[in-house]
């Protein structure tokens, strides 16, 4: 199962992210959680959250990027549901093994993630937390996808990475390389 | 006749105990001083001085059922410890002390014993009047004092089946009790205690829930007062203490829910009759005899308060008592107890004393009552001197006073609701309502809830809002609502309030009274199904609890505005309107950046 955690504060006011998710919510064995729509207040259901990610083979962090992060929803999903003793630490091999998908969305251009752009820095930069997130819990960490400059770029542009992300997650297989690198959780204790 | 007795008494309370309590002295010293004043030595205002005395020791009778209510029968448990062990000690060391004593003014042996155990008793009446007074009864110390002296209670029943039979006289004197066969004796003592229970466990709180529903606070108060005069008659009529039979009963009521209420209807009687028992013992001092033999009366008074102190002191040592404490604790406890004018009456009739050394021995009780509020105030004087060259260093008392931190005032659907959230977190909260079905029910499902107004202040403290942190506000009626307010902030400036309004003029009237914390009962949920009915439109859930959120902030600004000119209608009426106008421009102007933020560089 194929489970995306999907984090956009107004998912009707998305341009790209509401059809990122259009063209893969209606693939076979996939499940979308949308933060901000099941927990308006940030109640979050962790037990919910948790089983729907134990029966998950592939989890999809799927939201845009503002101020450089995720949105403060999935900051808050990443707080209390990857807990000490279960996603991580003694006893936490929740995850162990799931492979995780990043997909994002950014306002700037490719070119404005650069010592010469507005953002100074490679977006290289900005995806070591969220990987570190993911293999800090055993995770396999899959190539990432970004869509850049999300309200700049034509209709088309954001139909065709659409219809890649489709392709990508009804074909996915694990990907061995991902595989070799997982982190063991006796490899750095 | 008995008008003019209660205005005479009134009168000299109302004039004597102001007095004492403005320089200090005690309530107790007030009402001693205004019973010797009015008294035969004194201006002789009063009559029958002997049938007050009688009536009066219901006010001791009154006081041990209010103490057995604070006495929960688990810790009655707990406390067997000291109260067999420190009261023991206590009599033995000060009986044996005084005995002694006794018998080096030349007393027969018998005689020595009889006074030294009616002289180790102490006052119960004027020791915890005076902790109360203090607040120091709920303290180590003041449970330890309080431990002895019901240790005291239960000892000077079998002390007057004794007195007879060390009687050299003719028993013909003294009445039928004691020529009963022991075996009989017994039994009927027996059967009274266990009639005492059965009615505490199984009749009294039916009854007393009958009369709640009446609504009619009179008739709850008329049976509290039957209950306990009842009780009293119960164990007079078989010759034991009236006061240990009402200390049982208050212990059985303890844990019911109308433990508060009970109090605080009783606390009135209890007060005013106690009051008038410290009068008739300051009445029945009998200056004549100092007048006489001066010299003896003081000897007397001086060689038996110095004996006992020394042995209250050495019990407090042995039982542990903080060595700061000690000497309160004797002065506390260094009076001759009411229960000594009995002994000492007992023992002239059936011969084992003189009439002289009687009347001696009342006096000498009498003045010992008098000592105790001003040995207190030594006491405090000396503490103030030491503490003052010691830098003023001083450990808190340790107080564990029923532990009160929340007190929720109303359990209905609100009140509930509160409740239910602190105790499933382990937050203990006393509970105040008012409708006898609703306890009767929430008590089976294990809730501690007292019967009672929550608006009235004898009950508040009944309660311990004198040490709470918090009190929920939750009651049903706007008026009684607004009064707790009131009687919250005026007597008790530091408890927390968190009230919850019926309505707007409800909020406006709490807030008006400095309560800062109020939650508007339907308005969060009204904002809630706001919300819902915004995303059923199709609007993002979490826009809709953007506006909301707006919505919410902007309404309670507005709120603060109309309580700040509440009393002009006419500005509230334009206030409303303003306020109405103002929303929609926030909301609009809100609208165009939402839109203008999602065009440029927001969420994409």
């Amino acid at each position: 199962m194929i489970l995306i955690i999907y984090a956009h504060p107004y998912p009707q006011r998305s341009r790209a992210g509401r059809v990122l998710l259009g063209a893969v919510r209606d693939l076979p064995d996939i499940e979308v959680h949308s933060l901000y729509e099941l927990y308006p207040d940030f109640d979050i259901d962790v037990d919910a959250e948790q089983a729907a990610l134990k029966r998950a083979d592939l989890v999809v962090w799927m939201h845009p990027i503002y101020w450089y992060s995720v949105p403060a929803m999935l900051k808050h999903w990443f707080d209390v549901v990857l807990l000490r003793g279960w996603a991580y630490g003694e006893g936490g091999d929740a995850l162990q093994g799931k492979h995780c998908l990043w997909v994002t969305t950014t306002g700037g251009r490719t070119s404005s993630f650069a010592e010469s752009g507005v953002h100074e820095l490679p977006f290289e930069d900005f995806v070591a937390p969220i990987r570190q997130t993911a293999r800090f819990c055993g995770m396999a960490w899959e190539s990432p996808m970004t869509l850049h400059g999300a309200h700049l770029i034509s209709d088309d542009e954001i139909a065709s990475a659409a219809l890649a992300l489709r392709d990508r997650l009804s074909k996915w297989l694990p990907d061995p390389r991902a595989i070799k690198e997982i982190r063991r959780p006796n490899d750095f204790e | 006749m008995i008008l003019n007795d209660a205005l005479i008494y009134l009168a000299a309370a109302v004039i004597c105990v102001p007095i004492a309590w403005r320089f200090k002295l005690g309530a107790v010293l007030g009402y001693l001083v205004a019973g010797i004043l009015i008294g035969p030595w004194g201006f002789n205002l009063v009559s029958d001085v002997d049938s007050i005395v009688h009536f009066s020791e219901f006010g001791v009778v009154l006081m041990l059922f209010v103490i057995g209510l604070e006495l929960e029968p688990g810790r009655l448990v707990e406390m067997r410890k000291s109260v067999f062990g420190g009261g023991a000690l206590q009599l033995a060391l000060s009986g044996t002390a005084i005995a002694l004593g006794a018998a080096s003014f030349g007393l027969g042996w018998k005689a020595a014993l009889v006074v030294g155990a009616a002289l180790a008793l102490s006052s119960t009446a004027i020791a915890i009047a005076t902790m109360t007074e203090r607040n120091f009864l709920p303290t180590p110390t003041g449970q330890s004092s309080f431990a002895v002296l019901l240790f005291q209670d239960i000892a000077a029943i079998p002390l007057l089946a004794i007195i007879p039979l060390l009687g050299v006289a003719a028993l013909s004197g003294v009445g039928d009790e004691p020529s009963a066969p022991g075996w009989l004796a017994f039994g009927k003592a027996f059967g009274a205690i266990a009639m005492v229970i059965v009615i505490g466990i199984y009749f009294t709180r039916p009854l007393l829930r009958l009369a709640a529903k009446t609504r009619l606070r009179e008739v709850f108060t008329a049976l509290a007062l039957l209950l306990v005069i009842g009780i009293a008659q119960i164990m007079s009529l078989v010759g034991l203490s009236m006061g240990l039979g009402a200390f049982l009963a208050g212990v059985l009521l303890a844990s019911s829910e109308y433990r508060h209420a009970l109090e605080s209807d009783i606390e009135p009687f209890k007060g005013l009759l106690l009051g008038l028992f410290f009068i008739s013992v300051g009445m029945t001092i009998d200056f004549g005899l100092l007048v006489s033999q001066p010299g003896k009366v003081a000897i007397l008074v001086t060689g038996f308060l110095t004996l006992k102190l020394v042995t209250l002191w050495l019990t407090a040592r042995i039982i542990g008592v903080t060595s700061r404490q000690r000497w309160l604790f004797a002065i506390l406890l260094s009076q001759g107890g009411e229960f000594g004018f009995v002994v000492f009456g007992v023992a002239r009739t059936v011969g084992v004393l003189s009439r002289e050394w009687a009347d001696l021995l009342n006096m000498t009780v009498a003045l010992s009552m008098t000592t105790t509020p001003l040995l207190l105030l030594l006491h405090d004087w000396w503490n103030a001197r030491i503490e003052c060259a010691g830098g003023g260093k001083r450990d808190a008392d340790e107080i564990n006073e029923k532990d009160t931190r929340v007190i929720i005032a109303g359990f209905g659907r609100f009140g509930q609701i509160v409740g239910r959230l602190l105790f499933a977190n382990g937050i203990d909260a006393v509970v105040l309502d008012h409708d006898p079905d609703q306890i009767e029910l929430l008590r089976k499902f294990g809730y501690k809830v007292f019967y009672g107004d929550a608006s009235r202040l004898d009950l508040l403290n009944a309660a311990g809002a004198a040490q709470a942190t918090l009190i929920i506000n939750a009651i049903d009626d706007v008026d009684d609502s607004l009064l707790l307010s009131d009687v919250v902030r005026e007597n008790f400036p530091n408890l927390k309030m968190i009230a919850r309004a019926r309505n707007v003029m409800h909020y406006v009237g709490l807030r008006s009274r400095g309560v800062e914390v109020i939650e508007r009962e339907s308005f969060e949920a009204a904002l809630k199904a706001g919300r819902h009915s915004l995303e059923a439109l199709g609007i993002d859930r979490f826009r809709a609890r953007d506006m909301a959120n707006i919505f919410r902030r902007h309404n309670i600004r507005d709120l603060e505005a109309r309580v700040s000119d509440f009393s002009d209608e006419a500005s509230r009426v334009s206030a409303a309107k303003a306020g109405r106008d103002e929303l929609s421009a926030l909301f609009a102007r809100d609208r165009e950046q939402f839109e203008s933020d999602q065009s440029s560089d927001g969420w994409h």
